[in-house]
């Protein structure tokens, strides 16, 4: 019962950091550079470790999906299959946990160390509102910068699909017939459900990760715990999420 | 028109008067989970005094200013400022409220100039040019100026006291509060604080109220003073008041003699031996 009420009051906690955040739409165009400053820190720092991740995992799509499909001599489809699975699922949702790790990580560690160094509290008697200046700039700049990373993650995993289709032996595949069955596959739709997807997640973790930052009480020790429970929390939803949206989207 | 709301105060910057504001603190109680902080506390601010909240260690002193600045609200009782509750965003909206953080709580990522300019960036006061100005004098009567393209890490706690204090003179404050403004601080700059704060209401009318240990700072520059303990006001006077008290408390309090003779030092000195 303890922990039902812990939950809704999280949920209730989220929901009116949400609707605050979004009262403040408005003041976005004259936030530009702290908008800036975070599509900086959720795209372009994010995107080489978002590259090497999905090439490898583009590779072992191809590893597995040559071992799995030699056998009823279908090697040619393995394009699509890796095509698919990064599209509209691993893309998405692997570029989602590393958001949840290393960005989630550090707004919830920022925030934190904001609320318990009273920071926050000196924003509240300023009457500036930290939902304004410091959760609508990054809700702003993840809904932007995630379709970048998006893209980028399903063209270096396809790429790394290629390269195992081309050069493992027992795959052995051309990328000319790699890239034909990708393309034959994979729709645009499946691209931008796969977009879709991200956005929803990369939103919630944003969120999420603010609203436990912003709500930590104690000394710097809770700092820690806050951001253990900002990645946590965020690596639970995505995985519940990725059902109700897959489920939505087929 | 109520006593409480019609002193007039001096911008420092323009020059110009604005009304300074009253705070009415009315049968106030604070809890937490149960634990009772704060009992049945009740008092006014008049317009323009500086009044000094004083007590021991854990009395209730600094989450009472918490109260008053809106960062928290009192489980049973009221508090206004300028007639509104402080908690809600329009009272913010109405009266200047600033508060001076025990430990500056400057923004760390922000340099010191940015840290003074983000107030009149956000509510549109000026252009950068006069925020510029107003940023630099605040700086000036604080004699920080040259800690302009500093970073909070990169000051003493004297200036970053100084520094949180000029931060609270840019807003143009109808109500000053200072939480500790001279702990950790050694005599010398102590001394500076005190005199900027009774500077600060002499020059511009500033309501201000004080939560200190600092004797020497109530009993020099406060209008009045209320001594808080195990969350009760057990006493609130003027500066001349307590200084002629014989309550053996509030003596003992005021002025603490260190009696190595007492039999906790002994025991403490029979423990040493032992260990």
């Amino acid at each position: 019962m303890k922990q039902l009420n812990a939950i809704l009051e999280g949920v209730g906690s989220v929901v009116q950091l949400f609707l605050k955040s979004l009262s403040y739409a408005g003041t976005l165009p004259r936030q530009g550079s702290r908008f800036i400053e975070q599509c900086y820190m959720i795209g372009y720092t994010t995107l080489p470790i978002v590259a090497i991740l999905s090439f490898f995992i583009g590779t072992v799509l191809a590893l597995e999906a040559g071992y799995a499909m030699e056998g009823f001599g279908a090697k040619e489809f393995i394009g699509s299959l890796v095509g698919l699975s990064m599209a509209r699922e691993l893309g998405p949702m692997m570029t989602s946990v590393l958001l949840a790790g290393r960005v989630g990580s550090a707004i919830a560690a920022e925030l934190a160390s904001m609320k318990v160094y009273q920071e926050i509290d000196a924003l509240t008697t300023m009457n500036i509102p930290p939902a304004k200046i410091l959760v609508l700039p990054r809700l702003a700049a993840v809904l932007v910068m995630m379709p970048v990373l998006i893209i980028i993650a399903n063209i270096v995993g396809w790429f790394g699909g290629s390269v195992v289709a081309r050069y493992v032996s027992y795959v052995g595949i051309s990328p000319e017939s790699y890239f034909a069955a990708l393309r034959h596959y994979t729709k645009f739709k499946d691209v931008i459900n796969g977009i879709e997807k991200a956005e929803v997640f990369g939103f919630v973790v944003v969120l999420v990760c603010c609203d436990i930052g912003l709500n930590t009480k104690g000394g710097p020790r809770e700092i820690g715990a806050a951001v253990t429970r900002a990645v946590v929390v965020s690596l639970i939803l995505i995985l519940v999420l990725d059902y109700f949206v897959t489920k939505i989207l087929l | 028109m109520d006593a409480l709301s019609c002193s007039k105060t001096r911008n420092p910057f323009t020059g110009a008067e604005a009304n300074a504001v009253g705070v009415k603190v009315a049968g106030v109680n604070k809890s937490y989970a149960g634990t009772p902080v704060l009992h049945d506390i009740s008092f006014d601010v008049l317009p323009g005094e500086i009044f000094v909240i004083m007590g021991p260690s854990g009395s209730g002193k600094s989450v009472l200013l918490r109260l008053i600045a809106g960062l928290e609200s009192p489980t049973t009782g009221s508090i206004t400022v300028d007639g509104q509750d402080p908690c809600l965003e329009e009272t913010r909206d109405r009266v200047r409220l600033a508060l001076v953080f025990q430990a500056g709580a400057l923004f760390n990522s922000l340099s010191v100039y940015d840290n003074l300019a983000l107030y009149p960036r956000e509510h549109r006061s000026g252009d950068e040019a006069s925020i510029r100005q107003k940023v630099m004098h605040a700086l000036k009567i604080l004699s920080v100026e040259d800690a302009v393209n500093k970073f909070p890490s990169e000051l003493s706690g004297g200036m970053k006291k100084r520094v949180s204090i000029a931060r609270a003179l840019v807003m143009e404050p109808q109500l000053l509060l200072y939480d500790e403004p001279t702990s950790e601080l050694d005599p010398v700059m102590s001394a500076t604080i005190t005199e900027i704060i009774a500077t600060l209401k002499n020059e511009y009318s500033v309501t201000s109220i004080v939560v200190t240990h600092d004797r020497s700072l109530a009993l020099t520059i406060s209008n009045r003073v209320g001594i808080l303990m195990e969350g009760k006001l057990i006493t609130l006077g003027t500066p001349a008041e307590l200084k002629a008290t014989k309550d053996p408390v509030l003596v003992d309090f005021l002025n603490p003699k260190i009696d190595i003779a007492h039999p906790r030092f002994k025991k403490l000195e029979t423990q040493e031996t032992t260990t």
